[in-house]
């Protein structure tokens, strides 16, 4: 069998890359819950944000740890799996992938500290301020790697001379067309992946009546955030939705399973889409929805995969289906989120079981979510790997063959599973641990040995608790 | 552009730098993995990794800093050393992965401790053997058409960057025993001393090989050794002297020295290899220059670097500082 080096690293950094972005995504809205819970501490003086604070720091330190581990392959397989890519773009690629860098490592080295270990060293306000310096290094991070990513959807500020792309503004590359709409998009599903978490682990906590004054103030707050947010990024995501139909219509047409550009055109429920026959099959849809969805005209005219030849359209079964599941659950959301305003109303938003066990539920959702629109935007924008200008095929590494980039991709995928498996089993443990715990006096006590994210969290991997 | 400045050069320097700051750093936490099976007992590894633990993720800081500085500043280097090194670079990060969850589970685990020592020795010896071997391709050079790596998947893999790689693997070996004999005191302190010699005569023999392959194998090198340059047989001098300093103070038992003597073998060394291949950053065709990115991203970036690295240099000496004198049994105190 013929293995092709293309197909096999185009799956090794999908997979690299869903496994990695799931810890981010976590940490960024969990960065800044810490920091509302350490303002409402020191605005109130309700010693149950502390509690919470305690506890939730140390999951966000066990789930830094592993993302912090996991990132470091990424910036390794530009270059060893799409070096003409690499080579291409590195005049961009390079500065934005190093101030990343830059601002991971000043977060941890200068403020991360504090926040893990400095509680009861330094006075209350410092600690405040660390943990938003944290919140906002995490923003900045994701920043100049949503840049970095942007850039390969919608290209600006770049000029290619003798194969390689030289900038010609920072401003206009940095900042390019889909930037602002990508990072909007992506920082509202990292604070619903926090809330949602929060809800779901509290209300757990709820159920159980354990810290039970503490848990029900984490679930109020978690779901506020979810009435609001929710909606919120339904809107985002319509503008970032709009903003890809005018740079990238193909992608848009797959997203709609469209094959025809045409008016007027239905908003498919179900379908299976067929690259190789260029239609669907089983069709089920909304008449004209999609055209007003996308135009805010009944008879707007949506772009259809046609347009391109066959060997330019992405695949429309993937995109098709993904951007399916990441907006059912997006609703899913948002129903959550009223039902439990509605119970709210009555008083019985921690009672209800139903709600509550929906709710631990829920708390995978964003996780979906998230990955189901990277899926969306990344193979939506295939064969292309920088959008119109240069494809997967030619950012390969030329020496790449299939069986090198088969053994590293099994490699990765061994090295994941058992990394994930002891940070999972880690971090259920401490969720088992509870409020309670994190908050005891330790029982473990290590030696003094600071700046390790995981020495936050004081529960044993292997005993029961 | 305008360009008053050659960058170029500059960031040579830094890369340069970083790459010589991670090896000193990394190698003795390496080390504390590649002597993890060898140690006398459980308490000596406790103590070898308590010695370690604070510190060690600092010093991975370089690595990470170096390669992405790489790929701003020297473009063609990422590009043609990752494709060519490409199964030893996935060796070197599952390692580096393996025996860095290692430190954070290892301090949590009680029964399962033993899975995590081998995890940490096992990802040291295969990462600093994957080093070790990247140092040996760079010697031996690369096969390229235009921009571009042509040669095969193992042509990494010879004789000689089999013997380079264990020529690192040693002599991170005796950067950490080293440092072990100034950290410590007691059982692990005399293990150290004892072990110390036996890795001095290993090492010592593959520096040994590497000067006398290495004019044989490149023609740019043997001139510069033996008709333009000589001044640059100071540097193997140098180099020898450290390791005479090792020796003689571990047999007065000093506790300082040897450490520090060690990293002045390695500092030699480093440049002596540097001086052999300069200007060549991607061996045999292409220099610093023809490896550059343009001159506005390496601008860019630098305004970032020059207001990090200061700050890397304060946060890591605050840290050794917080972090003197000797390692105790659980810990430092």
């Amino acid at each position: 069998m013929e293995l092709d080096p293309l197909m096999l690293s185009r799956i090794q950094f999908a997979f690299v890359v869903c496994f990695h972005a799931i810890f981010p995504v976590f940490t960024i809205g969990l960065a800044s819950t810490i920091a509302g819970f350490e303002t409402l501490a020191y605005k109130t003086g309700d010693p149950v944000w502390h509690r919470l604070s305690k506890f939730w720091i140390q999951v966000f330190a066990v789930v830094f740890g592993i993302g912090v581990v996991s990132g470091i392959v990424m910036s390794f397989q530009f270059g060893t799996n799409w070096s003409n890519f690499s080579y291409a773009t590195a005049n961009f690629l390079g500065p934005v992938l190093s101030y990343e860098v830059i601002t991971a490592f000043f977060l941890e080295a200068s403020f991360l500290g504090v926040l893990l270990f400095g509680r009861d060293k330094v006075p209350q306000g410092v600690h405040l301020f660390a943990a938003i310096m944290v919140a906002s290094g995490t923003f900045i991070s994701s920043f100049w790697i949503l840049a970095a990513n942007s850039l390969m959807q919608t290209p600006d500020g770049l000029e290619l001379i003798n194969g390689m792309y030289h900038v010609k503004s920072w401003t206009d590359s940095i900042f390019n067309p889909s930037f602002g709409y990508r990072f909007m998009h992506m920082v509202v599903a990292s604070f619903l992946t926090a809330a949602l978490v929060v809800a779901g682990v509290s209300a757990w906590f709820v159920l159980q009546k354990r810290e039970f004054v503490a848990n029900r103030k984490a679930l109020s707050v978690a779901l506020w955030f979810l009435l609001i947010l929710a909606p919120v990024q339904a809107v985002i995501g319509d503008f970032h939705g709009l903003n890809t139909l005018k740079y990238q219509p193909t992608k848009v047409a797959a997203m709609e399973g469209n094959w025809e550009t045409s008016s007027g055109v239905p908003l498919l429920l179900f379908a299976i889409p067929d690259n190789e026959n260029q239609t669907n099959h089983f069709e089920v849809g909304i008449p004209k929805l999609a055209s007003f969805v996308l135009t805010h005209d009944w008879d707007g005219e949506v772009p259809g995969l046609k347009d391109v030849p066959v060997e330019e359209q992405p695949p429309v079964l993937i995109v098709f289906w993904s951007f399916r599941i990441m907006v059912a659950l997006g609703l899913l959301m948002i129903a959550f989120a009223v039902w439990g305003l509605f119970l709210r109303i009555k008083g019985r938003y921690y009672q209800s079981t139903y709600f509550l066990n929906g709710l631990r539920l829920m708390s995978l959702s964003p996780f979906i979510a998230v990955l189901a629109g990277w899926v969306v935007t990344e193979s939506g924008r295939a064969p292309w790997l920088i959008y119109g200008q240069m494809t997967h095929a030619q950012g390969l590494t030329p020496s790449l063959t299939g069986g090198m980039a088969l053994f590293t991709l099994i490699g990765y995928i061994v090295v994941y599973s058992l990394v994930f498996s002891a940070g999972v089993y880690y971090l259920l443990k401490v969720f088992r641990g509870g409020v309670e715990k994190a908050n005891a006096p330790h029982e473990m006590e290590e030696v003094e040995r600071p700046m390790r994210p995981f020495s936050a969290a004081h529960v044993a991997i292997d005993e029961e608790i | 552009m305008e360009q008053p400045f050659d960058l170029t050069v500059i960031w040579a320097g830094i890369i340069g730098f970083g790459i010589m700051m991670y090896v000193l750093m990394d190698g003795f936490d390496l080390g504390q993995g590649i002597l993890f099976p060898f140690a006398p007992n459980e308490k000596a590894r406790d103590t070898m990794m308590n010695s370690v633990a604070p510190i060690w993720d600092g010093n991975e800081t370089w690595l990470v800093l170096g390669g992405a500085g790489l790929l701003a500043a020297f473009p063609l280097v990422y590009s043609v050393f990752l494709p060519a090194l490409y199964i030893g670079v996935f060796l070197l990060l599952a390692g580096l992965i393996f025996r860095g969850i290692a430190f954070e589970f290892r301090f949590k685990a009680k029964t399962s401790k033993y899975l995590w020592s081998w995890s940490f020795s096992v990802g040291s010896i295969v990462a600093a053997f994957a080093q070790g071997a990247v140092v040996g391709t760079y010697i031996q050079g690369f096969k390229t058409e235009g921009f571009v790596y042509v040669g095969g998947a193992l042509d990494w893999l010879t004789p000689f960057t089999v013997i380079t790689g264990l020529g690192l693997v040693v002599g991170y070996a005796l950067l950490g025993s080293t440092w072990l004999i100034m950290k410590t005191e007691g059982e692990v302190q005399d293990w150290a001393y004892k072990i110390t010699p036996k890795l001095l005569v290993g090492l010592m023999t593959v520096f040994a090989i590497v000067c006398v392959y290495t004019p044989f194998i490149d023609e740019y090198v043997k001139a510069r050794w033996f008709d333009n340059l000589s001044i640059i047989w100071v540097l193997p001098v140098l180099a020898l002297y450290c390791a005479f300093v090792v020796f003689s103070n571990v047999r007065k038992r000093k506790d300082g020295m040897p450490f520090v003597a060690t990293m002045g073998i390695f500092l030699f060394s480093y440049l002596g290899l540097l001086v052999s291949k300069w200007p060549y950053i991607v061996p045999p065709k292409f220099t610093i220059w023809d490896a550059a990115s343009a001159y506005n991203s390496q601008l860019f970036l630098l305004i970032g670097f020059l207001f990090v690295i200061p700050i890397i240099l304060a946060y890591t000496s605050w840290t050794y500082w917080v972090f003197r004198g000797k390692v105790k049994e659980g810990g430092y105190h």
